[in-house]
């Protein structure tokens, strides 16, 4: 079992924990990610490690509440203990070498950007961060990015905050403006990091992604996070759990993988109304 | 009394009803039956059937105490070499093995050992074990599978302080999230796992060799030897367009949600696909598992899709023979080329979209043998034909994790990926062994148990 340190509520659909996991927290880099049970019978699900705290032994995590799972986890308090805690796992980011880079951030995909981000800046890189949320009261980790980056743009879709649009537009107007980097590192929704990429595209800057598909095991057991990447030598496939989760955005095959991450929303629905119809009873 | 020549077959439950439940499908000898079984034994004094046996159980002397009845000395004698009976009682390819070389077997029916020993192990009432005395040395085991396992035990029984890590979530390796609970009940792995850690063994889930901890750093903290046995790796798919559909599985993934994560259990929440045609891809006994799953979870037909014919299909027979039973359905000469996908001309919001709709094969035949004598299949030129199905389960091999690969320096791997060991299981590294699927890529239970014996053995004999 594995003890919540602290929990967080950062937005009404984001929550952040930090779970005592010292063996994970010693090892876990940016880029990595750990997958947990909340409870016996519970599904396994992947989280990226938004940070860690060695002295203390913890892993913060950051995730949305989407689905049954989360919404279990949801549910822990301070001090509760979940299940299964295991990583770190998948491969770092690769920073080496970099001096210019734009982090591009999309709602919840910010929680694993903005490690990333920290992780260029400490290392001497200049950054530049542009995260997109839905609106104002979505938008998480302000002060960090602020922290970590040398600039710092900020979207919303509506309006309610900052500038109004998605993140393509101001790194539209940057690139075009003649703005160069060496690398954009995109996080977030796939369809946000396909268009960030076919954005960059024009301006032959290289693109890494972060995929985030639907994984069992993670340590490359059961395939189930494959994906295609179109490369010089045609169609490979990869395996986001032990190749990735980076990729090289000029390779995913991104509309194959939107469709995989479809692939249990139907069921997701269905546990998520009955966990809904269980609260009711108890609240009677 | 004469000699019979036809063994005591075992009770099963019937094809009709367990093709629509997880419970087991053999459910073993009786006393009577398991006594009149152990009567037709011979024991020769050539004794050819522990040739056969990757782990040398004294099958002749265990048969004996079961005629007179004393399973409990019967229990011993097994227990001396092997770890894991009620496993290997149900999982093991004793045709291939012991019973191929039993001398009954020559003119009738060779006895059923592997049934014998199931009976045995099943029936022994667990007694408090004596701890060894310890040798005070430390032994770090990587996975807790077959190999792992019998390695653990050996070693324990020496003396030694072992403690076994497991990625996943619970132990037993492939005999957790592999091998389905109607071939082989949890209950009997957790059993044999608990008198395990009777012997002292410490089992830690959720830590990940190469990930959560490298090798070096076991060494660093205290443990003087590592046996990897960390299993075969990622599934193998055939690279025809679709196999990113919604729907396609490697056999692993259907198998790890079914058994690992208990999907099919109506409270589990991990989700599987439970209905349609489900074809299976490939000939194998994870095949033939992943089939009779599927039928058992609901599927209205299962198809085997395999390019040889029935004579070349790797499986046990007995498996083939249950799934046949069962009402699966072999289309033997067939290979798949191509996956369809589901596509709506008029709306591409359409959540089937993505999704599988059909597979397209092509018909085979056998023409030369290949290099280790098996004919090669040929495709016959125009024979493609589309079977209309919603779940497809590539069920092809594995290939090597990279995982400690990449993280242990020095540790040399053949180009297979699977890691390079001597007659005695020691790697290029000092003090690191290795067995099982790791080393071999995949295999049987009974193999991985065999390396795991040969690795303590080499192990003890270091520490001496």
């Amino acid at each position: 079992m594995f003890r919540i340190a602290s929990k967080k509520i950062l937005n009404p659909t984001v929550t952040q924990m930090e779970i005592e996991a010292p063996l994970v927290a010693k090892k876990a880099k940016p880029g990595q990610f750990i997958i947990l049970r909340v409870n016996e019978g519970g599904e396994r699900i992947p989280l990226t490690v938004a940070g860690c705290d060695v002295a203390k032994g913890l892993v913060k995590i950051i995730f949305q509440i989407v689905g049954a799972t989360t919404g279990k986890l949801n549910e822990k308090n301070e001090g509760d203990s979940i299940q299964d805690f295991v990583g770190p796992l998948g491969k770092p980011t690769d920073m080496e070498g970099k001096k210019k880079v734009c982090v591009v951030g999309g709602g919840v995909g910010c929680a694993i950007s903005m490690p990333v981000a920290q992780g260029f800046h400490d290392a001497g890189a200049n950054v530049t961060s542009i995260i997109g949320f839905r609106n104002k009261d979505l938008v998480i980790l302000e002060e960090e990015f602020e922290k970590a980056s040398d600039r710092l743009i900020i979207m919303s879709d509506d309006g309610s905050y900052k500038r109004q649009g998605n993140v393509t537009v101001p790194l539209k107007e940057l690139l075009e403006s003649g703005e160069k980097f060496d690398e954009i590192i995109a996080i977030g929704p796939v369809i946000m990091m396909k268009f960030v990429t076919l954005t960059a595209k024009p301006y032959g800057i290289p693109v890494t992604v972060s995929m985030n598909p639907i994984m069992i095991d993670g340590t490359g057991m059961c395939g189930c996070c494959r994906l295609t990447l179109n490369t010089d030598k045609g169609k490979v496939m990869k395996f986001a759990c032990v190749d990735g989760p980076d990729f090289n955005g000029y390779e995913v095959d991104f509309d194959e993988a939107m469709s995989r991450g479809r692939m249990y929303a139907d069921f997701e629905k269905k546990a998520r109304e009955a966990s809904c119809n269980l609260f009711k009873k108890e609240v009677k | 009394m004469a000699l019979k020549m036809t063994r005591n077959p075992m009770p099963s439950q019937d094809p009709k009803e367990r093709a629509h439940n997880f419970k087991e499908v053999a459910l073993g000898y009786t006393k009577e039956m398991a006594i009149d079984e152990a009567n037709r034994c011979l024991n020769c004094k050539t004794r050819p059937c522990v040739k056969g046996c990757p782990v040398n159980i004294s099958i002749p002397e265990f048969i004996s105490e079961c005629k007179s009845g004393n399973f409990e000395g019967a229990y011993d004698i097994i227990r001396k070499t092997s770890s894991l009976p009620a496993v290997c009682g149900r999982v093991c390819p004793q045709e291939s093995q012991c019973e191929k070389h039993c001398t009954l077997g020559i003119k009738g029916e060779s006895v059923g050992i592997g049934r014998l020993e199931r009976y045995v192990a099943d029936h022994h009432e667990s007694s408090a074990v004596e701890m060894p005395k310890a040798n005070g040395h430390k032994v770090a085991i990587v996975g807790s599978g077959p190999s792992g396992l019998t390695c653990a035990g050996d070693l324990a029984k020496a003396g030694f302080k072992v403690t076994v890590f497991e990625a996943l979530n619970t132990a037993g390796g492939v005999l957790v999230y592999g091998i389905p609970e109607f071939r082989l009940p949890k209950t009997i792995v957790q059993k044999e796992i608990d008198s395990l850690k009777a012997l002292g063994v410490d089992v830690q889930t959720d830590v990940i060799i190469g990930r959560t901890l490298t090798i070096e750093e076991l060494f660093e903290s205290g443990y003087e030897a590592v046996y990897i046995a960390s299993g075969a790796g990622l599934p193998n798919f055939m690279n025809i367009p679709g196999e990113g559909l919604n729907g396609v599985f490697s056999a692993n993934e259907f198998l790890t949600r079914s058994n690992l994560m208990k999907a099919y259990l109506p409270d589990s929440e991990t989700p599987i696909s439970k209905d349609g045609v489900v074809v299976v891809v490939g000939g194998g006994n994870v095949a033939m598992d992943a089939a009779r799953t599927a039928l058992r979870l609901g599927a209205d037909e299962v198809h085997v899709v395999y390019r040889r014919s029935l004579d070349e299909l790797p499986a046990r027979k007995e498996e083939v023979e249950h799934a046949m039973e069962e009402g699966i359905k072999f289309d033997l000469l067939t290979n798949p080329v191509e996956i369809i996908g589901y596509l709506n001309p008029d709306d591409p919001r359409d959540p089937k979209n993505g999704s599988v709709k059909a597979i397209k094969c092509i018909r085979m035949e056998l023409g030369e043998p290949d290099e280790k004598g098996r004919r090669r299949p040929v495709a016959i030129k125009g024979s493609e034909f589309e079977l209309p199905c919603k779940t497809v389960i590539m069920s092809i091999g594995t290939s090597p994790n990279p995982l400690i690969k990449n993280t242990t320096p020095g540790l040399e791997v053949n180009n297979h990926g699977g890691i390079v060991v001597d007659d005695g299981g020691k790697t290029s590294r000092e003090c690191v062994y290795a067995g099982g699927d790791a080393v071999t890529g995949a295999a049987t239970v009974i193999s991985a148990m065999g390396a795991g014996k040969v690795a303590a053995k080499s192990i003890i004999e270091k520490f001496k």
